[in-house]
């Protein structure tokens, strides 16, 4: 049999390179826009980019704090979450989250502070310009992921309230509803859940208040309306749907150290060099990568984050 | 058709497209790129729970034919055992080449260090000898005896991998205790079998091909 040969191929016929490098959000987009014209809806957050109906975030400013690594998708980033009180499977908030009822939405602020009281987040939103900062996200499960957050520095939000010299940490808490939060309806973990700072971590100006990731106000299942993200501490730390904040003298006692304190502490600082007691933290998987990466000492942030802890025994306060 | 016959061609290749379902729906959701976000995550854990889910069918083929009288039941203990040893062997060479880039210090150290991987790992070495003497060259090499005897080592692989998944289980332990208690039956009705056997046979009158 003769085998003709074929005609080269045009240069017009080719697929841009960006375009094929972004194939599978095509065919994503092009499953949900069919999906929602099926059920004449489209869900929240399942959209393949950016979710249509959420609410854009403007005049954004660029931080010097950003990583210029290759961002996770925003379906990476909204439909795997750890968030128990929508569920324990990692889908489980993108699919249950909707219950919860982000506007209105208020923060009580108590403890060692000249400024206690409650704070709708409408205002608090008018204090601060928001920043767009590109974090590495690591979790003690050993798996980390690239997110555009959008939020201000903790360290504006904690010094409007005037804390004490007593306040030597700061204690917050998530929303505690069981209608808005169905996952609290079990003991999976004691209710509400808490998280807290030393006054000088939250201080630090990598930590952050979130609001919004990809320039949209942040959804549901990553902690809406507002989150803490601690970039060099393992992602537990980011406490999300945050209703309390108190100034405290005494280190507060935080919800996984509370349930399981062999084998999660208070500072909970990214440490290749302390091991989970059942699974290595040497290395992890960054989402979307093929091939384990080393995890690095604070998750990269050493240079800045590291003198914090001068003197201190990171084996022991893990 | 004869029984065997009906056993051989109808039930049996029924049998093993079922079982081959699990292989299948990964193969499908990975053309399709719909193995979620955390796709090494996906393929271990359902390669895992399927081993376990094999094991347990295993465990349950023995008690079930004296419950049913049905001893045609036999004839699956082995393939339904090599389809357990063959999700194990998908849910290790997850780990090993996906999970761990074939570095067998990680492997090594996960298997000295950390209890959970110690179980799993020893659960699924102890297959493989099971997987080699599967045919039917090596019980008449072993005799039935030793080849039941050998084969008993299952019990430790199904222990073992519900302990595997217990220890690896962040929070909720109900799915793995629920393995826990169908393996623990499984081999209790085992048990009950062999001593209330030992009381009604009288000793001199022996069986010769005692049951795994």
């Amino acid at each position: 049999m003769l085998i003709k040969p074929t005609p080269d191929l045009r240069e017009s016929e080719v697929t841009p390179r960006e375009l094929y490098l972004r194939r599978r959000e095509f065919i994503g987009a092009a499953g949900a826009a069919a999906a929602a014209l099926a059920t004449g809806a489209m869900a929240p957050g399942e959209a393949a980019a950016q979710n249509p109906s959420a609410q854009k975030l403007a005049n954004l400013k660029k931080s010097s704090f950003s990583t210029t690594e290759t961002m996770n998708s925003y379906r990476d980033v909204t439909t795997y979450n750890n968030f128990y009180e929508f569920g324990l499977d990692k889908g489980d908030p993108a699919r249950h989250a909707h219950s919860l009822k982000p506007r209105p939405w208020s923060i009580k602020v108590e403890g060692e502070c000249a400024k206690p009281g409650t704070y709708n987040l409408e205002d608090i939103l008018k204090w601060f310009p928001l920043e767009e900062r590109i974090y590495r996200m690591r979790c003690v499960e050993a798996w980390s992921m690239v997110i555009p957050w959008n939020g201000f520095p903790l360290a504006d939000f904690v010094k409007r309230f005037e804390p004490t010299s007593k306040a030597k940490y700061i204690e917050m808490r998530t929303l505690l509803d069981l209608r808005q939060m169905p996952g609290q309806t079990e003991p999976a973990l004691v209710w509400p859940y808490r998280e807290g700072l030393r006054m000088d971590e939250a201080l630090h100006p990598l930590a952050m208040l979130a609001v919004g990731l990809y320039g949209e106000v942040l959804p549901n299942q990553n902690g809406a309306p507002i989150r803490l993200v601690v970039p060099w501490k393992y992602g537990f730390k980011g406490i999300k749907s945050i209703v309390s904040v108190k100034f405290v003298e005494k280190e507060p006692l935080n919800t996984w150290q509370q349930t399981r304190a062999d084998e999660y502490g208070f500072y909970a600082n990214v440490n290749p060099d302390v091991d989970h007691p059942r699974w290595t933290q040497k290395t992890e998987r960054r989402i979307g990568e093929f091939f384990r990466r080393k995890t690095l000492p604070f998750n990269g942030y050493g240079d800045q984050v590291a003198s914090l802890y001068a003197g201190m025994d990171l084996r022991k306060h893990y | 058709m004869t029984e065997t016959q009906i056993v051989r061609r109808v039930i049996k290749p029924i049998v093993f497209l079922a079982a081959l379902q699990p292989a299948g729906w990964l193969v499908y959701n990975a053309f399709w790129g719909d193995l979620g976000v955390n796709p090494v995550e996906t393929i271990t854990n359902h390669t895992g729970i399927w081993c376990l889910r094999f094991l347990v069918l295993t465990l349950l083929i023995t008690p079930l034919r004296w419950v049913s009288g049905l001893n045609a039941l036999a004839r699956f203990r082995r393939p339904i055992g090599l389809f357990a040893f063959f999700y194990g062997t998908l849910h290790f060479m997850t780990y090993f080449v996906l999970d761990h880039s074939l570095v067998f210090d990680g492997v090594w150290e996960d298997v000295v260090k950390r209890p959970y991987i110690t179980a799993g790992f020893t659960a699924f070495v102890l297959m493989i000898p099971l997987a080699v003497t599967s045919t039917t060259g090596w019980i008449r090499r072993l005799g039935g005896r030793n080849w039941n005897l050998l084969h008993r080592l299952v019990y430790v692989s199904a222990l073992g991998g519900a302990l595997h998944y217990f220890w690896k289980v962040k929070l909720d332990t109900t799915n793995p205790i629920y393995y826990f208690a169908i393996v623990g039956l499984l081999l209790a009705a085992r048990v009950w079998k062999a001593a209330t056997k030992k009381r009604a046979v009288a000793p001199a009158a022996a069986r010769v091909a005692p049951q795994a």
